[in-house]
């Protein structure tokens, strides 16, 4: 319904804009006619295409959609209330969307051994798959895998750095 | 006494290094073993005219094992050269080393080689081999092999080689090396993390984990031909291959269903099986030497501790019990010991326990130790640690004696495998 409408408003704009055109047009014609055959074309058939801002929401840098990583407190697999709305957010679309795909890429800081990171991570990454399940997105649209402590986002050994790396980050494909 | 001979010994160890540019890999050694056998080690007649000074390795080799004390003639002896064996008894040498490397017409060497024992006048052992310019290297180690051999009653692991992954800028790569580090080969280059490598039981495969495909998949690579096949290329994420004995199965992590969990699958990638089945991390799977037994890392009990299980898996017996953060088995070649990194005080270091009877001891002074691997001889371990900020490997005999550490001009190198023993 709301893409009918959607549609209606363009076509209404482009029509509008179609006769304006021609109308200033008259007195162009006789000049335009006496040049060349090519320019002879620019006349009432014109189509002058207009470009509205994109409207898939995925794509707007001041959404709640641009926000893509869940972090995570030490040794903990637990998505944190802060970023229930993220999550959310990202439900809602999928479930919109069917024909959207995400990984979901979980880190983790560098202290351990890789292995055990590695399915650290993945336990991040289940988490927040797990959360999107619930919330309707189907299984076929998602993938979880790990990146663990192998992809670090941030480089140092220091608390700031191995907080930034506890994430799980949303990767639309 | 002890120190003359130790910083001799630094001296031929930094002049074999010197005679090969191309070495990219730094050897330290610190640290030597509850005896020495003092050896005698001659130079091999017109060894000077080959591209590789034989006794320089071999001397090298035996000298880093820790048990050994060698002593430099400053002459040429080779294999029928007469030897007063009085003469060399009285300098102390206990067995003395003699031989030769004769060009022959096709371009290859003949490198021949006696160990003489001096204090019975009589030979223990000897052979000859013939080997092109590019495998001089590997019938020195050879050699070290079999005079570590006839003096410790152990079989030398010198001739082995080594894998590990080395990072400089965005490359990764899969290098192989001697076992003393020299002769480096890539055998994978990438742009994307490469992890947990480890050879085949015969020795011509590397089973890794690589990230090209932007998820972590295990390959299995014949390092003769460049032929890899992904073996696990499972949905979710795909990990820490380990071989049977045999080299027909390798068991792997997969989370395909969830969290990860242990599966095997042949070699060839088909009849996967999956071992456990629980609610949370089950990883790091490794056969037992007889191929009976599965040690694997899980958090079952809330932080990660080593179990084990049938290979066919079923119940699960927990085998550490101190410390919080136990990971990373690995059995030695005998089935009597396993070695892992266990978290102590915030530190990661590397232990190895008495199967038998559950007495450990910690084999590293470091902090940030990962991935042992045996020697195939089971004497030594090499690891993963840090030098300066950067990763190095890092070997100790098992008896904790005998230290080493091998370090790159430039980047990290890390996650070593050892190979085994190779004709």
């Amino acid at each position: 319904m709301r893409n009918t409408t959607t549609l209606a408003v363009i076509l209404a704009g482009v029509f509008s804009l179609t006769a304006c055109g021609s109308s200033v047009k008259l007195d162009d014609n006789v000049k335009v006619e006496d040049r060349t055959g090519a320019a002879s074309t620019a006349d009432a058939r014109t189509i002058a295409p207009v470009t509205t801002g994109s409207t898939d929401p995925l794509n707007d840098p001041k959404g709640i959609l641009a926000k893509r990583s869940v972090y995570f407190d030490f040794d903990s697999f637990i998505v944190k209330d802060e970023f229930k709305p993220v999550v959310d957010a990202h439900a809602k679309y999928l479930a919109a969307n069917k024909g959207r795909k995400i990984v979901i890429q979980g880190n983790t800081d560098e202290r351990g051994g890789r292995e055990y990171n590695l399915a650290l991570g993945q336990k991040r990454a289940e988490a927040v798959r797990k959360s999107l399940s619930l919330l309707g997105v189907s299984d076929a649209q998602m993938e979880a895998v790990s990146f663990g402590e192998e992809k670090p986002k941030a480089q140092g050994s220091d608390e700031a750095a191995w907080a930034e790396n506890r994430r799980a980050d949303l990767a639309y494909q | 006494m002890m120190k003359n001979f130790f910083l001799r010994g630094f001296a031929v160890f930094a002049f074999s290094l010197a005679s090969l540019a191309q070495a990219q890999l730094r050897v330290e050694t610190s640290g030597v073993g509850a005896t020495q056998i003092p050896i005698a080690i001659a130079g091999f007649a017109d060894e000077t005219l080959a591209p590789q000074q034989v006794t320089a390795i071999v001397k090298a080799d035996l000298a880093r094992s820790g048990y050994f004390k060698i002593i430099d003639t400053g002459n040429t002896m080779s294999e029928t050269t007469p030897v007063n064996y009085g003469e060399w008894k009285a300098q102390g040498a206990d067995a003395l080393v003699v031989g030769s490397v004769q060009r022959l017409a096709d371009g290859r060497y003949d490198v021949r080689y006696r160990l003489l024992d001096t204090v019975k006048a009589s030979n223990l052992s000897g052979f000859g081999q013939v080997a092109g310019p590019d495998r001089l290297r590997v019938a020195a180690h050879k050699i070290a092999d079999d005079i570590y051999e006839k003096l410790i009653g152990v079989r030398g692991a010198f001739a082995t080689r080594i894998a590990y992954v080395t990072k400089a800028g965005n490359e990764y790569r899969l290098e192989v090396a001697d076992s003393d580090g020299e002769g480096t080969q890539v055998a994978l280059r990438s742009n994307e993390p490469i992890i947990s490598p480890t050879w085949s039981p015969d020795g011509t495969k590397v089973a890794y984990v690589s990230f090209e495909n932007k998820k972590p998949v295990v390959y299995v690579q014949d390092l003769t031909n460049r032929q890899r096949i992904a073996v696990a290329n499972y949905r979710g994420s795909n990990s820490a291959p380990s071989w049977s004995p045999d080299g027909s199965r390798l068991a792997v992590a997969l989370s395909r269903n969830g969290y990860t969990q242990v599966y095997s699958v042949n070699a060839d990638g088909s009849n996967l099986r999956q071992l456990t089945n629980t609610n949370g991390i089950e990883t790091e799977p490794q056969f037992s030497a007889d191929g009976q037994f599965i040690y694997f890392t899980s958090d079952r009990s809330g932080g990660p501790q080593i179990y084990r299980m049938s290979a066919n898996g079923g119940d699960a017996q927990r085998v550490t019990f101190n410390g919080s953060y136990n990971i990373s088995p690995r059995v030695s070649p005998d089935g009597k010991n396993l070695a892992y990194i266990s978290r102590r005080e915030g530190r990661f270091q590397l232990y190895i326990m008495d199967l038998q009877n559950g007495q450990e001891m910690r084999l590293s002074d470091t902090t940030r130790d990962e991935s042992p691997s045996f020697s195939p001889n089971g004497k030594y371990i090499m690891y993963a640690t840090e030098a300066g900020r950067r990763g190095a490997l890092a070997v100790v005999s098992v008896d904790g004696r005998v230290k080493h550490r091998l370090t790159t001009q430039t980047g990290d190198i890390r996650e070593p495998t050892w190979g085994p023993f190779m004709k």
